[in-house]
């Protein structure tokens, strides 16, 4: 019976890091004390991560905690989804369209979303971004990009 | 006098026009976030590293540094009005600022705030002057056994400091090393962790990581339970505190600097566990121990007072020893690198007019702010009131042009959106992400020292017993660890934490 979620989810987590590490350091060269290899350090310290992991599932089923709260799954979707978005087509489509989007599909996060006021921001931080970022520190972003013709 | 001489010499460095001018948008700026709940100095210093590049080293610096105490002053400024804290490192003074706000003494919380935060600011200046130099002395005579085992203190304290259980904080710590390591290995040449990704050669950058975990995650931790501010608007018309007000502040200002300042110098939340520990034992000491958590001016002098000491303190390992006490300075230390300064204990003897120039600043910047703070009181009142909704669209837009901007490569913004997504699970899961950020940049540069150690000594683990200033440091560290797993420790750490 799991009586911490929390502890059990992060030494899963703990788990899957330290065993990654301990895994692909083996394909790199151990060394020795005296001279260590590039699959030394990192060996040890994936071993003390699975330990540290072991021990959360330990007490996981051993005392109670907080229960996890929900997670804000559609917010984390929309949060980190735009992001990416906006890596994807900030130089293929440029500026002027990657960030209005980004501002709206973030915007949408909010409880309190509203289409005008966000409209708005996102017209006065393309704005803004054009003139401060492109313009006055010359950061290479297309303001339309190839996609657009740019 | 050597102070003094050095002391001039700052003055006239950090005087120039140039400066100055850095260090008064350093200290608005900082302010302005401060003041903003929901954007911290870390994601602000983080956006804002790429724009620096093309600065001065010493003008740069300045401006990081203003950055950072300034927000401890704006912070104060939301907590006391709107029962927000709009920093961390202020959370403790939203219990007696915001009851004396609604009891219309809004005007005289926030001077005292200030005035606390001006004389702690102003002594931590002359301990950075002082400590500063001897401490360095002493580093330059450390060898990679003994910068090894600071590291492991260090790395210690800021699991022993960090909220929650100590066993997720060791996990985080391990985590943070771990990551810390993708990259090209500098002794081997060997590309570790890179899965055959060429963009990750030279490994994930800490900016990126940081903009992640303390940008998006937090906006999404933000999200998740967005409140509606009400603001206390009423007339700040008095912002003199009376003469029994100054009496009853002296004492906890005093109190509240000397913890802070002690606090601030360890690793991890330096600032916020000051403030803490301040208002607590202001708490036990005080004739006025009844009205605390309803409007005793005490309770804002010492943690305000307290917070300001240990954001400033906190600059004296960077400074000294080139070793970051919290997310903050290892961005400052990676400001340095990126001016082609090797951050250590030779900066203060290789670049006098650089450390001086800092140290002095930081005085002028606690001046400003103090002019700038009162005066400027209704802008912030209007800026608290932007609506969230509005303001974390362009703090992404912000992050995601500055990630990219680092290496022209959209590589960052994916790295950062994965940082997002797992600092915001870690939070959920009770996991805090200071020690994983410490740990990372300390990564790379433990196995250095640990390599270079273990050669030295021909293999022999003992030499890091063997040297008195390793040993003591390695002492320490256990020490911590030891106090934190007896159980009377844990429970006032708990305790401590909750308040």
């Amino acid at each position: 019976m799991i009586r911490s979620t929390k502890d059990f989810w992060a030494g899963l987590i703990y788990l899957f890091f330290g065993s990654t590490a301990v895994i692909v350091a083996r394909d790199y060269d151990m060394g020795t004390a005296l001279k260590m290899g590039p699959a030394y350090f990192p060996t040890v310290l994936g071993w003390l991560l699975m330990a540290v992991g072991g021990l959360a599932l330990i007490r996981a089923f051993m005392s109670s905690d907080a229960p996890l709260g929900a997670l804000a799954w559609k917010k984390l979707f929309l949060i980190v989804g735009s992001t990416i978005l906006f890596g994807l087509i900030l130089r293929r489509a440029g500026l002027i369209v990657a960030v209005p989007l980004l501002v709206l599909t973030s915007g949408m996060a909010s409880r309190h979303f509203r289409w005008i006021p966000t409209v708005g921001l996102a017209g006065g931080l393309t704005a803004f971004c054009i003139f401060v970022f492109l313009k006055g520190l010359g950061v290479p972003i297309p303001v339309i990009g190839p996609w657009f013709g740019g | 006098m050597d102070l003094i001489a050095n002391l001039s010499l700052g003055l006239q460095t950090a005087l120039t026009l140039g400066n100055l001018f850095y260090c008064l948008i350093g200290v608005f700026l900082g302010t302005l976030i401060g003041v903003l709940p929901g954007l911290g100095p870390t994601a602000t210093i983080a956006m804002l590293l790429p724009l620096t590049f093309t600065l001065p080293p010493i003008s740069s610096l300045i401006m990081l540094a203003g950055i950072y105490y300034g927000s401890q002053y704006g912070g104060s400024t939301t907590s006391i009005l709107v029962n927000l804290p709009g920093e961390a490192a202020s959370v403790v003074t939203t219990l007696d600022g915001y009851q004396m706000a609604r009891q219309g003494r809004a005007g005289v919380a926030l001077a005292t705030s200030a005035l606390g935060s001006f004389f702690a600011g102003t002594v931590a200046t002359f301990l950075i002057a002082g400590f500063g130099p001897p401490l360095a002395a002493i580093a330059l005579t450390f060898g990679p056994a003994e910068y090894f085992s600071l590291m492991v203190l260090g790395l210690v304290a800021s699991m022993v400091l960090a909220h929650g259980s100590l066993l997720h904080a060791a996990g985080m710590a391990l985590l943070g090393l771990l990551l810390g390591l993708i990259g090209t290995d500098v002794t081997s040449g060997a590309q570790r962790f890179t899965f055959d990704i060429p963009y990750l050669a030279d490994g994930i950058g800490f900016v990126t990581v940081a903009m992640g975990v303390f940008g998006l995650g937090e906006i999404i931790r933000n999200l998740e339970s967005e409140a509606t501010r009400s603001v206390i608007v009423a007339q700040i018309t008095n912002l003199m505190p009376t003469r029994e007000d100054f009496k009853r502040i002296v004492p906890p200002i005093l109190r509240g600097t000397a913890i802070g300042s002690a606090l601030g110098i360890l690793p991890g939340s330096g600032s916020i566990l000051g403030a803490f520990a301040a208002y607590s034992i202001e708490k036990k000491v005080s004739k006025n121990a009844a009205q605390f958590g309803r409007g005793a001016i005490e309770g804002v002098a010492a943690p305000e007072s307290a917070n300001n000491a240990g954001a400033q303190t906190s600059f004296i390992p960077m400074l000294t020893l080139g070793i970051p006490s919290n997310p903050v300075m290892a961005l400052m230390i990676g400001a340095m690198i990126i001016q082609g300064i090797q951050p250590g204990p030779s900066v203060i003897t290789e670049q006098p007019a650089l450390f001086w120039g800092i140290v002095v600043s930081m005085w002028i910047g606690n001046l400003i702010l103090v002019i700038l703070n009162l005066p400027l009181i209704g802008l912030w009142v209007r800026l608290i009131m932007v609506p969230y909704q509005l303001l974390y669209p362009a703090i992404l837009v912000f992050t995601g042009i500055g990630v990219f901007s680092l290496n022209n490569s959209e590589f960052d913004i994916y790295v950062m959106a994965l940082f997002g997504f797992l600092g915001y699970v870690l939070l959920k899961l009770g996991c805090e992400p200071a020690p994983m950020l410490l740990a990372f940049i300390l990564g790379p540069l433990m196995e250095e020292y640990l390599r270079r150690a273990m050669l030295l000594s021909r293999g022999d683990p003992w030499v890091f017993i063997r040297r008195p200033i390793s040993a003591t440091l390695l002492a320490m560290a256990a020490l911590a660890l030891c106090a934190v797993l007896l159980p009377s420790f844990s429970r006032t750490r708990e305790e401590a934490f909750k308040e």
